[in-house]
Parts: C-alpha cells; sequence; structure tokens
C-alpha cells in the first residue's frame, strides 16, 4: 500500500532538514503505530505524505498503491484514497460541516470519473455514518470546527475519516485532549473503519490508544528517522523507558 | 428543488469562463450623435417621446450639472471620462414598439437566452413562483414579463419611459422625491439624460405575488447607460426586486450612472437586491464599466422597513452607497454587502444611513473581499437626528484579503445628536490562511474551488439574504470572480 524509501525532507523557508532517511512500508490491511519524542518529525512526515506546501523533498521516494506519491498535488492524493486526521483541525467559518464534506466526497468522486451524490442522498449517507459512530449529527449543521471543542474536533476528524472511506488514513494524534469517553468513541470509530483493505497510520504519545486500536506493528521515530520497530509490545517498553535511549542515538 | 438544480445548471452553463457575458449583439442601432449638449437632452426626450414638463425636468437638471464638478473623495482613481467621446443614447433599431413579446426582434431574444434570462413565460417552470423580468438593453426596455398576472393584483410593473406617459401623476410626485435633481455630480447627470430603468407601483395593502427583476446589458460600444428605476410601496405593501448587470468585454471603459429611488408608506416593506456583475476590465485593468451609482430609499411612512442586499462582483470602478432615509417612527433600513473586487479593480462602496425618526432601527453587514491588485473601501455613514431618540444601528464590516498586494480600507463616520441612539461597531480584517487551504485540499477539494467555498463561508451572512434563485448565481459568481487569484 505505502512504501517510503529513504525519504528527505527539508522546510523550505528556512532550509532546515527534518526528515532524514525515513524507510517504512505499509502492508494492505494493516495497521502501523509510530510514536516518538516531541519534535522529531511525525507531524511533518504527515505533511510530507499529504503534499502540503512549504516542504523540499531532497531524497527518496514514497510509492502509494503503485504511483508515485510526491508527483502529486494534495487534492490528487486524497483522490488516490490518502486521507489525514490532523493534529491541529482547521476552522472554516461559514462553510457548513455538511456542505464541506459533500464537496470533498464529489470533488474525489468527480476526480475518479465516479457519478456525483446529490444533497438528499448524502444527507442520508451522513446520517448513517454518525449512527454507527455514535456521533451526532447536530456537528454537521456547524461550521467547520468553528467553536467546536478538541475533543469534537477530533470526533469531526474520524466522521471525515468514515465519510471519505480512504485506502490509507494517517492519524496524527487523534487522542490527544480526549477524555476517557471521547479516546472510546474515537477508537471504536477508527476500529469500525478497520478493514482488510484499509490501512493506517496511528501517530501518537500514548500506549492508551494502542490498548484500543491494536497496531501491527509500531516503530520509533526519533530525529528524523525510524530508529526500532516491533511489534505492539514495543509500545509498552517506550511507555516504561521513554525515548532516552533512541535520542541520543 | 428542481428550480434550484434548473438554476445552478443554467448558471454552471452561463458561467462555465472567466467572464461569459463578454459577448456582443450584433443588431442594427439607432444612436444620438457622440457627445453631450442641451440639444442631446432634448434628443433623448423627444425619442421617448416625453410631454414637456419631463423635458423641463430634464433641462433643469442638465443646466445645474453644468455648474458641478466631478467628486474625488473616493479611494479610487480612474482615466477622466470624456463626455464629449460617448454615446448618450442608443437603441435596437425598430420601426414600432413591439406590443407583445412575438415582436420583439429575435436576435435580442436569443441575447436573452444566451444570458440566461427567460423572457418567454411559458419557459417558466409551472408551479414554480415566476420572476417577471424587465430586460433592459442599452437605452431601452426591450421587453417586461408577466404584467398581465401583476396588473391583476394591482401591481404596476413597466419600463420608466412608459410610466412616464401612462402614469404621469405618480411619476411627478415621486420621481426626484428621494435623489433630487440637484444631489450629486452622478445624479444629476442620469436627471439629464436617464434613458430607461424601471417603474414599480405596490398599491395599498398588495402583497406582489411574484419577485420582479431588471435585467440591464449594456451592448453598443462607447455608450454610456443611464437607467433610473423608481419603486414605489403604498400602505402595507410588499414587494421583493431585483436587478443584474453584465456588459460586452470592450477595451474603452464605459459609464454606467444609474439613479433608483425607492419610496416606503406605512408599515410598506422593500426587498432590493443588486447582482452586479458588469465587465470588470481585463487582468492589466484594460476597460470596464465605470459603476457611478446612488441608491436611496425613504422610509417615509412609520414601521416601513427597506433592504438593500448588494453582491458587487464586476465593474473597473464601482462607486456606490444604497442609502435610508429612516424618516418614519420604528422604521428600519438594512444594507446587506459583498463587494468582490480583482486584479485591478477598485470599489469605494457602503451605506448611509440617516436617522430620523423615534426608534428607528438600521443594521449594516459588508463584507470586502480584495485579491491581486484590488482596493477595496468600505465607507458608511450612520447619522442620528435630535429627533431620533432610541435609534440604533448595528454595523459589522468584514474584510478577507487573499494575496499580499491588494488592499481593504474601512471608513465608517458616525453621527450622533441624540444622546439615547446606540451605534455598535465592528470590523475585522483577515487573510484566507494557507492552513485553510491545505485542509481543504487535503480532504481532495481543488484550490480554486477550495477558495471559492472558503469565500463563499465569509460570506454567508449577506449571501442569506438573497432570493434562493440569486443566492445560487451569487456563489457562482463569486467563484468566478476570483478566478486566477490563487496559485
Ligand atoms: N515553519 C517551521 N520553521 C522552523 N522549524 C519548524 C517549522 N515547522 C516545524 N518545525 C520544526 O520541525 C521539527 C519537527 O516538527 P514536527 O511537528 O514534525 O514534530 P512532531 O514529531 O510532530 O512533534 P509533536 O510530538 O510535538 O507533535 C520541530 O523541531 C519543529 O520545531
Ligand atoms: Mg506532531
Amino acid at each position: 500500500m505505502l512504501k517510503i524509501s529513504n525519504l528527505h525532507a527539508a522546510i523550505e523557508s528556512v532550509n532546515k532538514p527534518i526528515l532524514k532517511g525515513v524507510d517504512l512500508e505499509i502492508g494492505t490491511g494493516e495497521i502501523h503505530a509510530i510514536m516518538g519524542p516531541n519534535g522529531s518529525g511525525k507531524s511533518t512526515l504527515s505533511y510530507v505524505l499529504s503534499g502540503r506546501d512549504g516542504y523540499e523533498v531532497t531524497g527518496g521516494s514514497v510509492d502509494f498503491a503503485g504511483q508515485d506519491l510526491m508527483d502529486m498535488e494534495p487534492e490528487e492524493r486524497a483522490a488516490a484514497g490518502l486521507f489525514l486526521a490532523f493534529q491541529y483541525p482547521v476552522e472554516i467559518p461559514g462553510v457548513q460541516t455538511m456542505t464541506f464534506l459533500r464537496t470533498a466526497l464529489n470533488e474525489i468522486k468527480k476526480a475518479r470519473g465516479e457519478k456525483e451524490i446529490d444533497a438528499v442522498g448524502f444527507l442520508k449517507f451522513v446520517r448513517e455514518k454518525c449512527k454507527s459512530l455514535n456521533i451526532s449529527d447536530d456537528m454537521m449543521r456547524r461550521a467547520v470546527n468553528v467553536g467546536f471543542s478538541g475533543g469534537e474536533k477530533k470526533r469531526n476528524e474520524t466522521l471525515q475519516m468514515a465519510v471519505l472511506e480512504p485506502k490509507l488514513a494517517i492519524l496524527d494524534e487523534t487522542d490527544s485532549g480526549l477524555d476517557i469517553d471521547a479516546l472510546r468513541v474515537v477508537a471504536d470509530g477508527v476500529n469500525a473503519l478497520r478493514s482488510e483493505n484499509r490501512s493506517m497510520l496511528v501517530i501518537t504519545h500514548y500506549q492508551r490508544l494502542l490498548d484500543y486500536i491494536v497496531p501491527d506493528k509500531v516503530h520509533v521515530m526519533a530525529n528524523g528517522r525510524i530508529v526500532k520497530s516491533g511489534g505492539k509490545e514495543l509500545a509498552l517498553e517506550l511507555e516504561e523507558h521513554g525515548y532516552a535511549q533512541y535520542e541520543a542515538a | 428543488m428542481a428550480a434550484t438544480v434548473d438554476t445552478v445548471e443554467r448558471v454552471e452553463s452561463i458561467t462555465a469562463d472567466k467572464y461569459k457575458y463578454g459577448f456582443v449583439t450584433d443588431i442594427e442601432m439607432e444612436s444620438a450623435p457622440i457627445g453631450l449638449s442641451e440639444d442631446i437632452v432634448r434628443f433623448i426626450s423627444a425619442k421617448k417621446e416625453e410631454p414637456q414638463w419631463m423635458l423641463d425636468w430634464r433641462l433643469t437638471a442638465y443646466r445645474h450639472w453644468l455648474t458641478m464638478e466631478e467628486p474625488n473623495w473616493a479611494k479610487i482613481g480612474y482615466e477622466p471620462i470624456d463626455y464629449q467621446q460617448t454615446y448618450f443614447f442608443a437603441a435596437p433599431k425598430q420601426k414600432v414598439a413591439p406590443k407583445s413579446l412575438d415582436e420583439v426582434d429575435p436576435e435580442l431574444l436569443r441575447t436573452y437566452e444566451k444570458l440566461g434570462i427567460p423572457l418567454k413565460e411559458q419557459e417558466m417552470l409551472a408551479g414554480v413562483v415566476g420572476v417577471a423580468v424587465d430586460a433592459v438593453f442599452d437605452s431601452v426596455s426591450v421587453a417586461t414579463t408577466f404584467r398581465a398576472k401583476l396588473e391583476e393584483a394591482g401591481v404596476i410593473f413597466m419600463p420608466i419611459s412608459e410610466a412616464i406617459q401612462k402614469h404621469p401623476d405618480l411619476v411627478k410626485k415621486y420621481m426626484g422625491s428621494v435623489v433630487p435633481t440637484t444631489d450629486n455630480y452622478f445624479a444629476a447627470l442620469n436627471c439629464a439624460v436617464f434613458t430607461d430603468g424601471s417603474f414599480v407601483y405596490v398599491p395599498k395593502g398588495v402583497h406582489c405575488p411574484m419577485e420582479l427583476s431588471t435585467y440591464f446589458r449594456i451592448n453598443a460600444q462607447n455608450t454610456g447607460q443611464f437607467e433610473r428605476t423608481l419603486i414605489i410601496a403604498d400602505d402595507d405593501a410588499y414587494v421583493s426586486y431585483l436587478e443584474g448587470c453584465t456588459a460586452p468585454m470592450r477595451d474603452e471603459n464605459q459609464l454606467h450612472a444609474a439613479v433608483v429611488e425607492l419610496v416606503l408608506h406605512e408599515n410598506a416593506e422593500i426587498k432590493y437586491s443588486t447582482v452586479q456583475n458588469w465587465y470588470p476590465g481585463d487582468e492589466e485593468g484594460k476597460g470596464g464599466i465605470y459603476n457611478f451609482v446612488t441608491k436611496r430609499a425613504k422610509c417615509a411612512g412609520a414601521n416601513s422597513k427597506v433592504s438593500w442586499t448588494q453582491v458587487e462582483t464586476g465593474s473597473a470602478v464601482t462607486w456606490k452607497y444604497p442609502s435610508c432615509i429612516l424618516q418614519g417612527d420604528n422604521s428600519q433600513g438594512e444594507f446587506y454587502s459583498i463587494a468582490i473586487t480583482n486584479n485591478m479593480q477598485q470599489a469605494d462602496t457602503g451605506t448611509k444611513m440617516i436617522h430620523i425618526g423615534k426608534n428607528t432601527r438600521s443594521r449594516i453587514i459588508s463584507k470586502g473581499i480584495s485579491a491581486g491588485k484590488a482596493q477595496n473601501t468600505y465607507r458608511g455613514l450612520v447619522k442620528a437626528l435630535p429627533r431620533a431618540s432610541n435609534a440604533r444601528n448595528f454595523t459589522q464590516c468584514d474584510s478577507l484579503l487573499i494575496g499580499d498586494k491588494c488592499g481593504a480600507h474601512t471608513v465608517p463616520y458616525i453621527e450622533i445628536s441624540n444622546s439615547t441612539a446606540r451605534i455598535e461597531h465592528e470590523a475585522t480584517t483577515s487573510k484566507v490562511s494557507e492552513d485553510q487551504l491545505f485542509y481543504c485540499r487535503q480532504r481532495g477539494i481543488p484550490e480554486e474551488e477550495a477558495l471559492a467555498l472558503i469565500v463563499n463561508g465569509f460570506c454567508k451572512e449577506v449571501l442569506q439574504e438573497l432570493p434562493m434563485e440569486f443566492a445560487v448565481e451569487a456563489q457562482k459568481l463569486v467563484a468566478i470572480s476570483l478566478e486566477g487569484s490563487v496559485g
């Protein structure tokens, strides 16, 4: 599904290298977790994968379902099935979440040459998704993320993922700032979307999330590289010993 | 639902390109000789077969205009207008005035069809509340639809040139009663040479059964359009009126100097909406319409209510301040505005709320969007006279900048002479952020669509004031007028 080979990337404006040779391969249907200290480049990796402006790819390559990901515009990556749940979801005043999501879904359908969905059909579709994720559909009538609590924003990201049905979802700290109940809702949502043809990359600081979303593999990122990979027991070990040994490296 | 879908598709089909209205209709025209003089004023009046009083009124205005100077206080800069190089009258040649649509030149009908304006009544969808249209082509009205149906309700809707003939008492009584001939430079010019526009009279107690609209089209070269619209809502009457405007793409600037007067008696209500999409000129600022407009409403009766909603996306230069004179006690004035300027466009627009009566209320919501190298100014006056106890005003001016070469300016004037009056003013300036654009694009929405979505969200409070049919068109226009402003 995703194969990252020796990826190097720098922040353009300050010419500062952040990713220094990332290697990572995620198979179809697998869930991988990335953990690592603050500032190690986890969010940067998610932005580079999703094509945000301001980063220069200085080396390496990324293959996504047979396509050269680094060659594509952000919206083309979305249409190809890449989804990023943002660490800090963005507010768009005056734009109803419903309208935003329908526009997104239809743009993706258009790019794929599929038939677009009308307002009535979409309403029905979204209501079902909300119900299955145990999310109140009030949120859909409000402007995108405007005045949402931290937990609501994260739930909204989960809902968007459910609506857009990506092939690969990257979740950047979707658990941070959530209370125990909200964490459950988000984790259940993610688990409900688990399927043999959908892969996920979960970025988190807490092993607790991985009790709910059990990963196939755990990676440690430090100083712009994956420095260790293992099974889910690696998360427990990190919880106990911290990152000190990796940061030194 | 059907109507919405139809409108969306219609609008999509006519606005697929950047300025799709830029075509020229090839039709035989007759014009007044070029330039401006008393003879030209007489020529126009004679063409319209006007009574002597109308000609006298024009001449008084013209003589006054000669003593006036073009205003220069607005934040706009433009090449001086050469009034001697402008045609003040141009009309499609026709032997006799058409009595029905069947007699209208098919080339004209095709023009309006191309613009997406249905002039054939039977083409309106069955079961849908229709929109009656007055179509003004250069200096004359070429067709007015649904007149019979409106007459049944007692509503008069006709070209103003015809109202001068058929309802001289009403015209004499009200024309110039809100905007006097001496009001300002462009208004005085309009009084002298106005050519056509719409006249509406809604009698006592009548709720106008359909939306009324006028569609203005400038076609002829080097020709000014001087539209004159007069709407009177008698006691307890209601009417919603829409106007739309387009013009061909031409390298020369063309002048549009309109006057719109609204009169409201007791408990009357008028909703006046504008979607202005005159040709804005090219990216370098070549060509485009100079839009100098005086619009004013007089809430003469108690408890009357007027609301101006405008979406200004076109024109090279816009100078326009739709105003409300709140004379009747408890009367209300509203101004909702979206002004979008891109490339080299300039807009200096806003409103005046003049509180005269007791307990008068006004509300101003202005959304200015600037892109390219454009300059966008909100200029507004809120004034409360000594008698206006408990007057209330709320003003909100929001500016949105796209890129860093454009400008947004807010110039509020407040004059309060009654200590019980309350004025609230809020202003914000923001930028479309990279974060917002990226968030949309990550969800699959391409950059230009993302920008249109964000800007439409910014304008939402104003868009929702428009009648549904216009709201859809306006949203599309917002998107189109910002094309090329990102990336
Ligand atoms: N615009 C910028 N200019 C300079 N440095 C930047 C900029 N953006 C990010 N950085 C730096 O890049 C590094 C990686 O940041 P990134 O957000 O990827 O870390 P992270 O692993 O996601 O951290 P966290 O766990 O705190 O979310 C940090 O040192 C950060 O300060
Ligand atoms: Mg991060």
